[in-house]
């Protein structure tokens, strides 16, 4: 619990210190979406990492708190500030409804994917096809206002420094939930769901309960990467929101830095970020900027590290990992490794 | 109202395609029967042996009805690698893993794809792509005639295949009891191989067979593999049958939907189907007990 302290103020001191050695907007920026990829995957890591239910669909979350953030501002002029609780309550809602259906049917594993991916298929035709609310296909756009009075009041930043620290802040309060999850009742009932829901039944928790929170709270967290969105780019359309995209991202995060850990999607997400622009400079002074190459590196580390490393790069920063269809390296068998 | 010889117009057309969406599911019906894993990289694959066909046409000149067996056996070597020393190594026997590594597939498939040959469409241009018959109520083109009969074929064949040869009472072993088929000395690495290998040799000829009719672009595979999971389920997980019916369901429902609310709103029905069948029938119309 102590080591959680001193690594957490330690990240906070250091990124909060960063845009005094940044100078460059672009790699201001490039740090904020970094950011914004580690909360993103911290609301995949609570569902999928702590509760195993893996997800392939999470941008319905995304998707639907970025709507209603974007069309509560511009078709009902009501204020952005206004506007976050009903995001995330959206986000809570789709949550509910998606777990409900899916828990109390029973689906597990790969089904459970299968219909979260079939969700975010009929959110994006539906949000193509309800032109009246969403402007179908083209889209749907938040003016621009960035005159410095209305800074806080419309949430839009002259600065790249704004979204920065906005960005941080979500991250620490995303990176402050999973601690609590880990250390709470709850927590250790929904881990106990995930390593065997027929045991955890038989000791008297409830599976279903203990999901249906685990997911709502993911919604939300998810939920809320889509207001950052929003109220950062000012856009929003049915591919961004429902394609397949985002909920790819989310997803590898998390499991590239640990599934189930507190820095877990943090960790991913700056490997990943890394390691895409890395690759853009290397090979743009080769043979131009194509689109793709980072996203090859981004499949490929992700399936080095599922033949590799059990508990992601937090696990390999503890030493662990494995050789490829052979044994463990090190003591941990893979379902004691996941609570590591 | 809608006239009836539109409604049986539409009702043909979504026949002609639901037969290559047959093929298409087969293939991932197969994997899944056989392996127990549900191969979410098929749809890379698809557009792969697309590729395939395509640059067959345009450099060599080669007709994509020639071609198909050609690309039917390279999509076999490159399946049968593809499980035996990637996915089958990656995964470590564990389900959920497994469907990860093939998700890490297809992303690098579909980005290499977009990395070299960019993300235009390409179409082969076949001299005969509009000849074809007069049924009075709709026009047929011939690439959609031979795709349909070709489809049901092949999902003969492979039956036959199956059901027949002694490979194919491997597989069927293996399918059915995977411990008792490595006891009786069957190697168990080497069915799953070539199982994944035949389930990507049926996309080789789908491609070879959509060719003519449907242009290839590095994201073509994510549509195909929402239709071709949809058709798994609803004909039931592991049942070749179910993929054949499923496969022409889903292609009537896609073309009746389309005609009765748009073109954008009228996919939803292959979504909801694919909903509505996980929640209350996960087992699908015809298949056997679920295993998760």
């Amino acid at each position: 619990m102590k080591r959680f302290w001193i690594a957490f103020f330690l990240f906070i001191a250091a990124a909060a210190l960063l845009p005094a050695v940044v100078t460059s907007s672009f790699w201001l920026d490039f740090l904020t979406l970094t950011l914004f990829l580690a909360l993103l995957g911290q609301g995949w890591n609570i569902l999928g990492g702590y509760g195993g239910q893996f997800s392939f669909g999470h941008a319905i979350f995304f998707g639907t708190g970025a709507y209603i953030q974007v069309i509560l501002q511009s078709k009902f002029g009501i204020s952005a500030w206004t506007a976050i609780p009903f995001s995330v309550l959206g986000g809570i809602i789709i949550g509910l409804f998606t777990g409900f259906l899916s828990f109390r049917y029973g689906l597990r594993g790969s089904y459970f994917a299968l219909i979260t991916l079939a969700f975010a298929e009929a959110f994006r035709i539906l949000a193509t096809s309800a032109k009246v609310v969403t402007n179908g296909g083209q889209g749907i756009y938040i003016s621009l206002n960035r005159e410095p009075a209305a800074t806080l009041s419309r949430l839009q930043f002259n600065s790249v420094e704004g979204y920065y620290y906005t960005a941080l802040i979500l991250t620490a309060v995303s990176i402050l939930l999973a601690f609590w999850i880990e250390n709470s009742r709850f927590g250790a009932q929904l881990m106990a769901v995930r390593d065997d829901e027929d045991a955890a039944e038989a000791l008297g928790i409830n599976a279903f309960r203990t999901k249906m929170t685990a997911i709502g709270l993911s919604g939300a967290v998810t939920a809320l990467g889509g207001v950052f969105y929003v109220q950062k780019f000012l856009l929003m359309d049915p591919s961004i929101a429902y394609g397949p995209t985002k909920s790819i991202e989310m997803l590898i995060v998390p499991i590239i830095g640990g599934l189930g850990t507190i820095f877990g999607p943090l960790v991913g997400s700056i490997f990943l970020h890394g390691l895409g622009e890395a690759s853009k400079i290397v090979t743009s002074g080769l043979i131009g900027d194509r689109p793709g190459l980072d996203l090859i590196l981004y499949g490929v580390a992700l399936v080095l590290i599922l033949a590799l490393l059990p508990n992601g790069l937090i696990g390999l920063m503890k030493g662990e990992w494995r050789r490829p269809g052979g044994k463990k390296a090190k003591q941990q068998t893979p379902e004691a490794g996941r609570d590591a | 109202m809608t006239d009836p010889s539109i409604i049986l117009a539409s009702l043909i057309n979504g026949i002609l395609t639901g037969a290559v969406y047959s093929l298409v599911a087969l293939g991932l019906t197969l994997i899944y029967g056989v392996l127990h894993i549900i191969n979410f990289a098929h749809g890379s694959l698809l557009m792969l042996c697309m590729y395939a066909v395509y640059f067959l046409f345009s450099i060599f000149g080669l007709d994509p009805y020639l071609s198909l067996p050609l690309v039917a056996v390279g999509a076999f070597g490159f399946g049968y690698a593809l499980q035996r020393f990637v996915i089958g190594t990656a995964s470590h026997g564990r389900d959920e893993i497994t469907l990860l590594v093939t998700l890490g597939v297809s992303i690098v498939l579909e980005n290499v794809a977009l990395f070299v040959f960019t993300a235009n469409e390409r179409l082969v241009q076949v001299p005969y792509d509009l000849d074809g018959f007069d049924l009075g109520v709709t026009f047929v083109v011939v690439p959609q005639i031979v795709a349909f009969a070709a489809s049901l074929v092949i999902t003969l064949l492979l039956w036959l295949f199956i059901a027949k040869t002694d490979i194919g009472k491997a597989i069927r072993a293996v399918a059915k009891e995977r411990q008792g088929a490595r006891l009786v000395g069957i190697n168990v690495d080497h069915v799953f191989a070539v199982s994944f290998g035949i389930g990507t040799a049926c996309l080789g000829a789908a491609a070879a067979l959509l060719a003519p009719t449907f242009p290839v672009a590095p994201q073509v595979g994510y549509s195909f593999v929402l239709i071709a999971f949809t058709v798994v389920v609803l004909g039931g997980m592991g049942s070749f049958f179910g993929a054949l019916v499923g496969g022409l369901l889903i292609g009537i429902t896609e073309s009746l939907g389309g005609l009765f609310f748009g073109e954008s709103l009228g996919k939803l029905g292959i979504s909801l189907i694919f909903i509505l069948i996980l929640l209350f029938r996960p087992t699908g119309l015809f298949g056997q007990k679920a295993n998760g």
